[in-house]
């Protein structure tokens, strides 16, 4: 064994990989295969598959009944990252403009709420969002200032607040690493020469933060789209997204074969999605240089 | 305009309204930070103080009570949940450690057939949402038959029943946690100090335990707190891979969400939020040890 290495230096790096991917691969490469495969087989009886190809559930995504969904957590999941981007550059760049010392305890400050656990931070929203025992529908119509409850709960406002709520650290802590890592001497040299503060900001920052914005966005997108825990606690059982119509066939349907389908389609989706915006991302950077 | 043409009155105006243009933008960034961090913690405060309430609701104040707390410490069912979840979290930190860690200095250190491969394979489970790798495992273990039998074992002086699959869940995200975090580190590390024990004639086992593990260190521990950190939170992969009667703390949470809101449950986030600081205080002081790395790593 040891000769074997010695003689070929380049097994080495995979005897420190193979613990790795060994893992990797059974638990997670062929697992991702078999949902892809599940795809395209017939269902049988609880839960089970019968091994015969078929185009039928994909087919069935396509239903106007689930594709719906699909758009709907489609129009979710990128108004969530429209909101996490508006609220939290600014948030980023008041950070970045802070002086060094007051800069670290806002990056722990921003680091509480990232660890704590993403189920309880969408549970204290459903004790404030509730229609008749939520405490801000209380409070309003307590003071007066309402009489009947606002509609804050079980829609995609709850939602989308929820899910913006829960990712906006991951939008906002890589865009404060592209701008912490800027090079400030660029922005003196922009105001040097005349340039005005939004120019300064279009032409010199935003372009050189993009890879966090990139990063960010990403970050926030993906499991957005496949929220599963903000729906089922915010959406009051009636406003779905795709991830719980997922969950439905391998808990409640036992229809493996339509789930498998759904989530492939979902990823498919992710992918996509992700590609296209690299891309327009890419040609704005490429617009920023000429 | 050319500013030529201005007297030195127009000139002091013009410098004025600049100065007083930016006072008013530094105090609307200062006000739109506060109202940032409020927006992050207010939830959470809120959360805290009903936890107190001596009342089943949790929107109206009925004064201060720690009865809540009293009933979670009683709930049989929450205490071996908490169990379940350390035991969980410990067992797949230990592992998916070791498992970075290695791979990690494999991506680093080597150029190989297969890198870009392996690097796709390592980042997938980051990016891969939570429930599409739930059901892969679900459905994995399902067809595989292993897995779901549970690993009885007593921790602590308390008897746990904690299914393979859980574990084996947990790990297999955990792994590409840790070695981004500490390729991070391993990529920021000085290679010349392991030149420098190489040139005094320091063994390749001298060497690494010697030098490069220590460097190492303060990365190695940075992806297991995060580790155990994603794993006490996960709920999703849990939830789908432990099959009926198994309950992690966030699976026993959600299950109490759904049956209906009582502060009890105020009570047990609070709890999970203590643990959460605590990681965090250890994560700071570990920091402090090792030299400063980007607050970020910790995080991504």
């Amino acid at each position: 064994m040891h000769r074997l290495f010695a003689r070929h230096p380049s097994l080495r790096p995979w005897l420190l990989l193979l613990p790795a991917a060994l893992w990797l691969f059974v638990f997670f490469i062929a697992p991702l295969f078999i949902v892809l495969a599940y795809s395209f087989l017939e269902r049988g009886t609880y839960g089970g598959v019968i091994w015969q190809f078929t185009l039928e559930n994909l087919r069935r995504t396509f239903d106007p009944l689930y594709f719906s969904t699909f758009l709907r957590s489609l129009y979710i999941a990128i108004v969530t990252t429209f909101f996490c981007l508006v609220l939290g550059y600014p948030l980023a760049y008041y950070i970045a403009t802070r002086p060094p010392r007051q800069r670290g305890t806002l990056v722990l400050a921003l680091m509480i709420p990232f660890w704590t656990n993403f189920l309880i931070r969408t549970y204290a929203w459903l004790t404030l969002l509730r229609t008749h025992t939520g405490l801000i529908n209380v409070t309003l119509i307590n003071l007066g200032i309402i009489q009947k409850p606002l509609p804050l709960f079980g829609n995609d406002f709850a939602i989308i607040l929820g899910l913006v709520y829960g990712w906006l650290p991951d939008m906002v802590l890589p865009i404060y690493a592209a701008l912490d890592r800027l090079d400030i001497s660029l922005v003196e040299a922009a105001q040097d020469l005349y340039a005005s503060g939004s120019k300064v900001f279009w032409r010199v920052i935003w372009p050189l933060s993009l890879p966090g914005v990139v990063a960010g966005s990403m970050l926030v997108f993906i499991p957005s789209l496949g929220a599963f825990v903000t729906p089922a606690i915010l959406g009051g059982g009636k406003s779905l997204m795709i991830g719980n119509i997922i969950s439905n066939q391998f808990l409640a349907a036992h229809d493996w074969p339509f789930g498998s389908a759904l989530s492939t389609v979902m990823m498919a989706v992710m992918l996509l999605a992700t590609l296209l915006y690299f891309r327009a991302v890419s040609s704005e950077e490429r617009k920023a240089l000429v | 305009m050319s500013t030529i043409s201005l007297s030195n009155k127009q000139l002091s105006r013009r410098s004025q309204i600049a100065y007083l243009k930016k006072r008013i933008n530094d105090l609307a960034l200062n006000l739109y930070g506060l109202g940032g961090y409020l927006f992050l913690y207010l939830p959470i405060v809120i959360l805290l103080i009903f936890s107190f309430n001596d009342s089943r609701s949790v929107a109206q104040w009925h004064g201060f009570t720690l009865d809540w707390y009293v009933e979670m410490i009683h709930d049989e069912q929450i205490i071996l949940s908490l169990w379940n979840s350390v035991f969980v979290a410990v067992v797949s930190t230990l592992i998916s450690t070791v498992i970075g860690t290695l791979a990690a200095m494999a991506m680093e250190r080597y150029r190989f057939v297969g890198h870009l491969f392996m690097d796709a394979v390592l980042y997938l489970p980051i990016i891969i949402p939570d429930i599409a790798m739930a059901i892969m495992l679900l459905i994995f273990f399902n067809i595989s038959g292993i897995g779901f039998e549970p690993w009885k074992v007593t921790f602590f002086g308390v008897r746990l029943a904690v299914p393979y699959s859980v574990i084996i869940g947990h790990v297999a995200f955990n792994i590409s946690f840790v070695a981004v975090v500490v390729r991070a580190r391993l990529a920021q590390m000085d290679r010349t100090l392991e030149e420098a024990a190489q040139d005094l004639y320091a063994g390749p086992w001298q060497t690494f335990w010697r030098v490069t593990f220590p460097m190492m260190l303060p990365g190695i521990i940075g992806g297991a707190l995060l580790a155990f950190t994603l794993s006490l939170d996960d709920f999703v992969i849990t939830f789908f891979t432990s099959g009926a009667g198994f309950n992690t703390l966030p699976v026993r949470v959600f299950g109490m969400i759904k049956k209906g809101v009582t502060p009890k449950i105020n009570a047990v986030s609070v709890l999970m939020l203590v643990f959460s600081l605590a990681l965090i205080g250890i994560s700071l002081l570990f920091r402090k040890g090792g030299d400063k790395g980007s607050p970020i790593e910790i995080g991504l």
